[in-house]
């Protein structure tokens, strides 16, 4: 299951855990990314918290925590090429792994459709 | 100048960014080169009142390192373009009517040569920066876009008298810069290779009378080039079509500038910080200084004189994060890495593309700004190791 915040988030939703990355919009409105801030495995996290930092050349961002939950693993390759994020940022980009306190709250979040329409 | 937002901005508030307000979208005035920049697929911001492209569609890493390699265009128009004229006819009058205002000297500005100023206040800050040519009869200023109408005030209340004060609102301005600079203006006036650092010509580019200076804000060699209006799309148009020319925006403008150590006021320069402090000393010439000929007689003189004598208690340094975590204008400086003995605040920071790494400066104590110094800066409740280290960051190829 596929789902996206109107932060420009997405997540990819495989039972209890959820692949989370920026998405393709998002990472063309930020531009050439140079540093990437991952949270530490184990930390938990509540929808709306600041769980990463992407940072451009000409400026910082948050990346928020999707749903509530813990991180179960981060992207390093993310951390060694910031780049990555701009060249794929759907794929082998993603930040964090998710494990989600409560799986049906992803219901809420936009489906693909939904949030092409937010970011047309 | 207002500061360009190089803080940090939430996704939820860039949301917003990317929709702006019409309402204060409607009220932003445009530069010639407007309609350009929105045929060249910029992304628009507001700056100083302007509606000014932040990056065009290579983006700011790109263009940044495009103007370091080859050339970059810049439109600069936003900024103020004065003429300061004698009622004497002599050009001596004007100078010294100026140098009641900046702590510069002017008088020994020869013909068609450029200096770099400061309007100070009666407590040492600095008003604005500012570039002072002697253009024969009279003398030609480039002031800061959020600074011009103020300025222009000051300069008619402190020199009216003397000299008729005229903002121009019928030129825009260019910056050419980079290493291939030189050879793009010379296919459209080849005399421009004799120019030096901070000369000052007058050349008909295309039959357009253009006042052409060597000089900028990048570190580079380059030119800035004040254009009538009428023609200031051929020109500029005419530039970009050759293919070492890139569009640069305001994003990269800021890093070309941090990484060459030049200030930008509103964020390392203020009426808070005297030039002393922010280590500009070398923009008051020794005919201004305790023992000069004409010394002091500008706005502030008895504190900026003494803190010549004495120094200043801190002073604005380059600052050299040691990870790759940007350390960005606002952060904290602190001597120790628990954040308990605060000794400064970084004014401008981020990542500089041409040093690959992050890169900042700001002010610090005068006890903790020596080079190599190690402190360190708060960045989201984290103290990062920096250094302070020797500006600028990147070697200036300036042509002397």
């Amino acid at each position: 299951m596929l789902k996206f915040t109107e932060e420009h988030e997405w997540l990819k939703i495989e039972g209890d855990v959820a692949t989370v990355g920026i998405t393709e919009h998002a990472a063309g409105q930020l531009g050439d990314l140079v540093f990437v801030e991952l949270p530490e495995a184990g930390a938990s996290f509540a929808k709306g918290d600041s769980a990463a930092t992407v940072e451009s050349v000409k400026a910082a961002s948050d990346v928020y925590c999707p749903l509530d939950g813990e991180i179960i693993e981060v992207n390093q390759a993310i951390v060694d090429d910031p780049s990555l994020v701009n060249s794929d940022p759907q794929g082998a980009a993603w930040f964090f792994k998710l494990k989600l306190a409560d799986p049906s709250a992803a219901n809420a979040l936009l489906d693909e459709a939904a949030y092409k329409e937010l970011v047309a | 100048m207002s500061a360009f937002d190089a803080g940090s901005v939430s996704r939820r508030e860039m949301r917003q960014t990317w929709r702006p307000d019409l309402e204060e979208i409607s009220h932003l005035k445009h530069t010639p080169l407007h309609a350009l920049h929105l045929s060249l697929g910029a992304r628009m911001v507001p700056f100083a009142g302007y509606d000014m492209p932040v990056q065009y569609l290579e983006g700011v890493l790109k263009e940044h390192l495009h103007t370091r390699a080859a050339a970059g265009l810049f439109d600069v128009s936003h900024m103020g373009q004065i003429i300061v004229r004698p009622k004497s006819g002599r050009i001596e009058d004007a100078a010294l009517a100026l140098e009641k205002l900046v702590p510069v000297d002017v008088l020994g500005l020869a013909e068609g040569r450029q200096r770099y100023g400061l309007f100070t206040n009666n407590e040492g800050g600095i008003l604005d920066d500012l570039m002072i040519t002697n253009r024969g009869d009279h003398l030609f200023l480039i002031v800061n876009a959020a600074c011009k109408d103020a300025d222009f005030d000051h300069l008619k209340k402190g020199l009216g008298d003397t000299c008729d004060v005229t903002m121009l609102d019928d030129r825009a301005l260019v910056a050419l810069q980079g290493p291939r600079a030189e050879a793009v203006l010379c296919e459209l006036w080849a005399d421009v290779a004799a120019m030096r650092f901070m000369d000052v010509a007058e050349a008909d580019l295309h039959d357009v009378a253009c006042i052409i200076s060597r000089s900028g804000y990048t570190g580079e060699d380059g030119f800035e080039i004040s254009i009538p209006v009428d023609s200031a799309v051929d020109v500029t148009q005419r530039l970009l079509e050759h293919p070492d020319v890139m569009p640069i925006g305001l994003g990269a403008r800021d890093s070309l500038r941090l990484e060459a150590g030049l200030c930008l006021y509103g964020n390392d320069i203020d009426t808070g910080t005297t030039p002393v402090e922010a280590a500009l000393e070398w923009a008051i010439q020794k005919s201004r200084r305790a023992g000069g000929d004409r010394a002091g007689g500008f706005p502030g003189a008895e504190r900026i004189l003494a803190e010549f004598a004495n120094g200043a208690k801190r002073r604005r340094v380059g600052l050299k994060p040691e990870g790759r975590a940007p350390v960005r204008g606002g952060a904290k400086v602190f001597a120790d890495a628990e954040g308990n003995m605060t000794v400064g605040t970084v004014t401008s920071g981020g990542f500089g593309p041409s040093v690959d790494g992050p890169i900042a400066m700001g002010y610090v104590d005068a006890a903790h700004a020596g080079n190599g110094t190690k402190l360190f800066a708060e960045v989201r409740g984290k103290y990062l190791p920096l250094a302070v280290a020797a500006l600028p960051f990147v070697k200036q190829t300036y042509k002397r």
